[in-house]
């Protein structure tokens, strides 16, 4: 036990391997049905419920709609982050709608928003759209404010234009807070195309969990919330292993 | 002075005053000052006196609210990059290494670097002891490496004028003396008008040519003192009796302010 935690990478790993452990035994001891909760193994021949060419489809279905909204966000975020930065007029004009917006459940808009948009991919994407949005703006706004007031006179006594000054200066300098937006927001982007599907859709693993518990094929359902899991986490990986591999730099320092 | 010289740096009559939250901010009144050519001087005042708006004035970055400030003889009316300014922290790129940050300010103001603004910063690094340091990241690099850098950096474009900020008032005690006579040595092999604002009475007096001592605000000048020290300084120059005689002649100055 003590060699398998003394590598660090075993740690998370024996972490849910417990789990899985302990899930499995108890549906066993406690005789619970598989409809309230299947055990790990159970959940696996969920997998199976479907072939493997609709698992493909269900999860594209999912990530377009996800990325789609989740790109969108950034192209829109970015140069509205710099005009919030730049000027205090257009900020304290904006930023009460950004906050309105923010506070709006995008639950509660999602079958209003899914009415006038009609079916397709168009209303799932604005849902994830909506949902992505709002971390994106004010992490970007943030970073593009968080630079040394020394290095903006360092500009101004060069006489830069003001292009440069973002490019050289604040945006490399909002790159830590960038990226610090672009990890929650990526996770959010899979919860904006679930709800999204939730609401109307006839594909993607949101559909295909609603679909299955509404015939209480409860493993097949757990099946798809593992794949959800499993396609959260990779996004974010890649995400973060993006920002290691352009811009170490931006990341916190290790102890060692 | 033989010849009716030119200084390198006027302040007539300057007075500032800021629009704050909380009302208008005097921070200077009646500033006059002169500062000749390769002249090395220190302003010395406490906290909040408006030091650093000495500095902003000179580079151009704010315009006074009343009288004029005047490089070599011409008014300044805008940003210039003829000065040089070391602020307090180093405020370095961090995404950049050592070399890129020196070569920083020709390509942030063209947009491009030659080899020749390389080879100047690789020169600088030298001067100020960073060979072999070129391709390191400012985080790999201790409080003192930085401001040298920081220092290579503000010398890049040549200036006349070199402004600085309490550029050592961050660093440790032994690091900071080192760090002064470096400067002094750097100076002497490469002569520049220098503008040093400390609130050490020391560093100022081991420095300088000529201390000018600050009121706290709205800040004027109160006192100014040629140094009564030899050139070169050095380690050996922080022992003698002068020096301990200014240093004290200074602090009564202040203290009595202060009281």
């Amino acid at each position: 036990m003590k060699a398998i935690l003394a590598l660090p990478i075993l740690r998370p790993i024996a972490t849910f391997a417990a789990i899985l452990v302990i899930w499995e035994l108890s549906t066993i001891v406690f005789e619970i049905p598989s409809f309230l909760l299947p055990a790990p193994t159970r959940i696996l021949t969920g997998f199976d419920a479907v072939e493997f060419s609709r698992w493909i489809e269900h999860i594209w279905a999912t990530l377009r709609v996800a990325l789609y909204g989740y790109i969108t966000a950034i192209v829109i975020a970015l140069p509205l982050a710099i005009v919030l930065s730049r000027s205090k007029v257009v900020s304290d004009c904006l930023y009460p709608l950004l906050v309105v917006i923010q506070s709006t459940p995008v639950v509660a808009v999602a079958p209003i928003i899914i009415v006038v948009l009609g079916s397709g991919d168009a209303p799932r994407i604005v849902i994830t759209f909506l949902i992505t949005f709002f971390p994106l703006v004010v992490s970007m706004t943030t970073g593009l404010m968080a630079t040394p007031p020394e290095l903006i006179e360092l500009s101004r006594s060069l006489r830069a234009p003001v292009s440069r000054e973002l490019s050289q200066i604040r945006i490399p300098y909002a790159i830590p807070y960038i990226f610090s937006g672009l990890k929650i927001s990526i996770t959010l982007s899979i919860i904006g195309a679930v709800v999204a599907e939730f609401v109307a859709a006839e594909k993607g693993i949101g559909y295909f969990i609603q679909f299955s518990t509404s015939y209480f094929k409860i493993p097949q359902a757990w099946a798809g919330l593992f794949l959800l899991v499993l396609i959260s986490l990779l996004l974010f990986q890649i995400i973060s292993a993006i920002q290691k591999q352009f811009f170490p730099w931006s990341l916190p320092k290790d102890n060692n | 002075m033989t010849l009716p010289e030119i200084p390198a740096l006027e302040f007539d009559d300057v007075g500032q005053v800021f629009d704050t939250a909380s009302g208008q901010l005097e921070a200077l009144r009646g500033v006059s000052m002169k500062v000749s050519r390769h002249e090395f001087v220190a302003v010395l005042g406490p906290s909040g006196c408006g030091k650093s708006t000495l500095l902003r004035l000179t580079s151009g970055l704010i315009a006074p609210t009343s009288g004029s400030v005047r490089v070599f003889g011409k008014e300044v009316d805008g940003p210039r990059d003829d000065v040089g300014i070391v602020f307090q922290k180093p405020t370095l790129l961090p995404w950049a290494n050592v070399e890129d940050n020196v070569v920083f300010p020709i390509r942030h103001k063209t947009g491009r670097v030659r080899p020749e603004h390389r080879e100047t910063a690789r020169e600088l690094l030298r001067k100020v002891g960073l060979e072999g340091f070129e391709k390191r990241l400012p985080s790999e690099l201790s409080g003192g490496m930085q401001q040298r850098v920081g220092i290579a950096r503000a010398m890049l474009l040549n200036p006349d004028i070199l402004l600085m900020d309490e550029p050592f008032s961050a660093l440790d005690a032994l690091t900071r003396e080192e760090m002064g006579f470096e400067l002094l040595d750097i100076w002497q092999a490469q002569p520049k008008t220098v503008m040093f604002i400390t609130h050490s009475i020391s560093e100022a007096a081991l420095l300088a040519d000529r201390v000018l001592v600050m009121s706290e605000r709205p800040g004027h000048f109160i006192a100014d003192f040629e140094v009564p020290l030899p050139r070169p300084r050095s380690v050996e120059t922080s022992t003698r009796k002068e020096m301990h005689e200014f240093a004290a002649q200074l602090r009564s100055l202040l203290l009595k302010r202060a009281a």
